[in-house]
């Protein structure tokens, strides 16, 4: 393809028909082109609708089965129209795991986000080394999370752990907190560990936005008085803000379906302390197997998801539109 | 570590120009507390499993007293879910190039009208199905059609994050390919099989290295299909070894951890070695879709 370069030259020029429909050929030879067109596309819509449309719907349709262990040796279930529904709300720990959802992507999210922007922030100053001290931060994200938390365990073990070993260090400081294994901490620990792994997403994509801001509008806020503070409330946030709406959508969304984090810190326990939709929605499929309550779950986790992102992309619509 | 990563922090994506970094040490060095603070696991990760005896007494803070055993019982544990993994997230990387490329280049450069928008949307929309509801309906899909504890099982399950981003990242990559350059293949003779392949493959290679890099780490760092695809200790990826070894042997952390460090090793050595293609694939797969 030597002469690319020199065809491009002389059609560049001229105006070209669309690529789809290169001039002066039959019907037929257009109708082989637009098979040619469809067949790059099939695969990918095919595999896109068996591995999301295919679940998505068998889902809906299994919350309202009977659909157990049974099922896969009689190959029957049974409609039981909204009783999955009913049971996996009347679960006496349903309340527990709904309000548990709430706070772990509330608080992941909020601990992400500020720790996130308040680096991509630093880092946006140049100094000898920034650029390789940013790239090495993103290690915890790129790491199977499942490793990550292993070593939290260890990390976050009362007796012999690494974080109570320095706690007991500081002076005048008399605790050993039990971090996973007391049910009042153990939200907290697996929230702060999430956030660990959330802050080189954050980070790196926030610190994207702020590359794009361009010089001059500090310089020109400089000259009205805006620097510090006042420049970044007047300049760099709204500048940022669609970066941000996409930050928050995918960190949320993200965050609602967590599942590795959980089960490797705490396996939802202790009494179900740590347990959110996902691992109850997991708990009940491939422990109790239970697949139409599973299903139930699932659906539920989606709503608050689509709920979630419809209102919150109404809202930012303009930043999205982009 | 560092001395590979400057020369190629230089030819990343950075917008500014490079060689005017002002030098100020003190940046530099709450840069690296900053580091330090969000790098201590991973350091603790190293250090425990160099530790001889990692049972369950407090480790010491540096690994003075070195030794690998808990490296050779790791392999010997652990190595076949290692090869496992591996041949998991290749054949991944395969199969999502292999289907992401061609609809990537048709929704940027072929008129599909509403087709591409719709697609776009469902691909947008498949983030939000929480990976719990796609277990659980090929779970029991799985088992009619017999993919339960097999590779291909798991090589199209563990696909299902990697397609969808690299259709997303080198569509916004394709896009940016003038249209006067394919176009004047066609005038050339070509059709669209073949300037498909002669001229837009060779120009995307960057963007098929991110892709596919990114489906690597993807299917390598799956837990959720590993732990519900599969049912035996026969075809186990690392990171279920890695679970099911911390629920069973808390007692022993040396070997854990050695565990730990070997599932690691690509994204370092991803990092270390084609540094600016994960910057690339981080910003561009989320932001320009």
């Amino acid at each position: 393809m030597a002469d690319a370069s020199v065809g491009s030259t002389s059609v560049a020029s001229r105006t070209a028909p669309p690529a789809s429909e290169p001039a002066g050929r039959g019907a037929g030879q257009k109708l082989r082109t637009r098979l040619v067109e469809v067949a790059f596309i099939v695969p990918a819509v095919v595999y896109l609708v068996l591995f999301f449309g295919y679940p998505v719907v068998k889902n809906v349709l299994m919350g309202f089965q009977e659909y157990t262990t049974k099922t896969f040796y009689t190959g029957e279930a049974p409609w039981v129209g909204l009783s999955n529904y009913s049971a996996v709300v009347g679960n006496a720990i349903f309340d527990r795991t709904l309000w548990n959802t709430v706070l772990f992507t509330a608080g992941s999210i909020v601990g992400q986000f500020a720790l996130g922007l308040a680096i991509a922030l630093f880092f946006h100053k140049r100094f000898a080394l920034s650029g390789v001290l940013r790239s090495l931060i993103l290690l915890p994200w790129l790491i199977p999370m499942i490793a990550g938390t292993a070593v939290w365990r260890w990390i976050l073990d009362t007796d012999n752990g690494a974080l109570n070993r320095i706690l007991s260090a500081i002076p005048g400081l008399d605790l050993n907190p039990n971090w996973l294994t007391s049910p009042q901490l153990a939200l907290v620990a697996v929230i702060g560990v999430n956030i660990w792994l959330g802050i080189p997403f954050n980070m790196t994509i926030l610190y994207g936005g702020l590359q794009e801001i361009p010089e001059e509008l500090y310089e020109a806020g400089a000259l009205d008085g805006a620097t510090g503070w006042r420049a970044f409330r007047h300049i760099t946030w709204p500048m940022l803000r669609p970066v941000v709406t996409v930050v928050l959508v995918l960190g949320v969304v993200y965050t609602l379906k967590v599942l590795d984090v959980i089960l490797g810190l705490t396996n939802g326990g202790p009494a179900n302390s740590t347990q959110t939709i996902s691992t109850f929605s997991y708990d009940m499929s491939f422990r109790q197997f239970d697949f139409g309550q599973g299903a139930a779950l699932g659906n539920i986790l989606i709503l608050i998801s689509l709920v979630f992102a419809v209102v919150y992309l109404r809202i930012n619509r303009k930043a999205v539109d982009e | 570590m560092s001395a590979v990563v400057p020369t190629r922090v230089q030819a990343g994506a950075d917008v500014r120009p490079a060689g005017k970094a002002p030098r100020r040490p003190v940046y530099t060095v709450i840069g690296i507390l900053i580091l330090a603070f969000m790098l201590f696991p991973l350091y603790w990760m190293v250090n425990v499993s160099l530790q001889p005896a990692g049972n369950a007494v407090a480790t010491p803070w540096f690994p003075f007293d070195f030794s690998l055993r808990g490296y050779t019982t790791a392999i010997s544990e652990q190595g076949r879910n290692l090869v496992t993994s591996l041949l998991i997230s290749l054949g991944a990387v395969v199969f999502s190039l292999l289907i992401a490329t061609p609809a990537a280049y048709a929704m940027a450069h072929f008129k599909l009208g509403r087709w591409a928008t719709v697609v776009l949307f469902g691909i947008l929309v498949t983030q939000m199905v929480p990976g719990i509801v796609v277990a659980n309906a090929l779970y029991s899909a799985y088992s009619d059609l017999g993919l339960l504890n097999t590779l291909p099982g798991l090589i199209l399950a563990d696909s299902a994050a990697g397609i969808p981003f690299s259709i997303i990242l080198m569509r916004a990559f394709m896009g940016s390919i003038p249209a006067s350059i394919v176009e004047a293949a066609y005038v050339d003779g070509a059709g669209h099989v073949r300037a498909f392949f002669s001229i837009v493959l060779p120009m995307s290679r960057n963007a098929l290295i991110t892709a596919g890099l990114f489906t690597f780490l993807f299917a390598w760092g799956d837990f959720l299909f590993a732990l519900t695809l599969t049912t035996t200790a026969d075809l186990r990826p690392i990171t279920l070894g890695l679970y099911t070894y911390v629920g069973s042997f808390v007692a022993d952390w040396s070997p854990i951890m050695a565990t730990a460090v070997l599932s690691s090793l690509p994204a370092i050595a991803l990092l270390v070695l084609a540094q600016r293609y994960v910057a690339a694939g981080v910003t561009g797969g989320a932001v320009k879709s």
